[in-house]
């Protein structure tokens, strides 16, 4: 009641005087009390369901990427085991060993891929330097 | 049988050839690959060919997929990473066109099939391998060895990035390929569950409101599933061409 009062007191007032800046004025202080009405009304949580909703997608993206990352690793250990066995006929330890490494390798990718490894430590300053210079 | 989830992977050979026992006919699969060049070729030569200071529509699209591709690769493999941008472009516009080819209602999803896939990302990882070594010879395999570990460590530490190092080409095809080929499965079934729920008279014909309008939404998610795809596809090329161009060890 009292929002819908001012405007229209102000404006009579202000109508033969300034012109165009008190009412611009006004339009701003209608606009945040009509923010903050609709905050209160609940289009504020939609607006958050909303950021939840491309959350889980983000999520599914996520998990997609380390799931693949993980299964990469441990599919290429399980393949190199499976070649030196094969070749070198050092059944089975060659599929042992290099499907353990691959388990390694797999959650290193991971943690590489979510950001916590750095990518070959310390020599990333030296791609940082090299990549300023100019060609 | 038209329900069906898997029908719509079936390889169909149109025109038999069979070389010396190997066989190498000429399948839908091919054909879709033959289509989805032409398209991207079409599109682009189209669009760029009576190019004006003040673009069309469909030429600003074509400008748009190139700064895109240009800006991705030299943030990730700097200006020396440039001279892979007609390799990176090509690989971005094959991967796009092929999925959103693939949206079509009856048309065959290229990348869908793992082999398609696994040759594109082999494509990337022999190039980062054939480049590294003609550019830095041995010091390329500086790339497995992290600065700073241990002499004893590195015994193992070697063999797993060595491993990480090859699982890249598995990661990156088995990524766009199960994102297309899980979207692709997903869509048929609810599809099919609108046809077999209308089946049961006017409340199945109610009742398939329901996966109706979850059809829909997939569609839409699918087309920028099948976007966002050809995207992670080329930033993780231009990653691994970076290594090509900037290994560690100098």
């Amino acid at each position: 009641m009292a929002t819908g009062k001012r405007p229209d007191k102000s404006g009579s007032v202000d109508a033969p005087g300034a012109g165009k800046m008190p009412a611009s004025d006004e339009l701003d202080s209608r606009r945040r009390s009509l923010e903050a009405k609709l905050v209160s009304k609940g289009v504020g949580p939609k607006a958050s369901s909303d950021d939840k909703g491309t959350e889980t997608a983000a999520g599914v993206a996520q998990a997609m990427k380390l799931s693949s990352e993980f299964i990469a690793g441990v599919l290429a250990g399980a393949g190199l085991g499976w070649l030196a066995d094969r070749f070198l006929g050092t059944s089975p330890w060659g599929l042992i060993i290099l499907l353990l490494l691959g388990f390694c390798a797999g959650t290193l990718n991971i943690l590489r891929s979510a950001g916590h490894v750095a990518e070959n430590r310390g020599l990333t300053s030296i791609k940082e330097v090299d990549r300023d210079k100019p060609e | 049988m038209s329900n069906d989830p898997i029908h719509q992977f079936h390889i169909n050979k149109w025109v038999p050839i069979d070389v010396g026992g190997i066989d190498l006919s000429f399948t839908n699969s091919s054909a879709f690959m033959l289509a989805t060049v032409g398209v991207a070729s079409a599109f682009l030569y189209l669009t760029s060919s009576n190019r004006g200071l003040i673009p069309t529509r469909l030429q600003s699209v074509s400008e748009m997929a190139y700064e895109f591709v240009a800006s991705t690769l030299r943030e990730s493999a700097g200006n020396a990473g440039m001279k892979f941008f007609p390799f990176v472009f090509s690989l971005f516009m094959f991967v796009l066109v092929a999925n959103m080819l693939g949206m079509f209602p009856y048309f065959f999803t290229v990348t869908s099939q793992i082999i398609v896939t696994f040759a594109l990302a082999i494509l990337v990882i022999g190039t980062v391998l054939t480049y590294g070594f003609m550019k830095h010879g041995f010091k390329f395999l500086g790339v497995f060895v992290p600065s700073g570990v241990p002499a004893p460590l590195l015994l193992l530490v070697v063999p797993i990035e060595i491993i990480s190092f090859l699982s890249r080409p598995i990661s990156l095809s088995v990524r766009l390929f199960a994102n297309m080929l899980a979207g692709h499965i997903t869509l048929k079934v609810f599809a099919g569950f609108v046809a077999s729920l209308s089946a049961f008279g006017a409340i199945g014909v109610g009742g398939a409101i329901l996966p109706l309008a979850m059809t829909v939404a997939l569609t839409g998610l699918e087309f920028l599933v099948a976007f966002l795809q050809a995207y992670v596809f080329t930033v993780l090329t231009c990653m691994y061409l970076n290594d090509a161009v900037h290994p560690g060890g100098h």
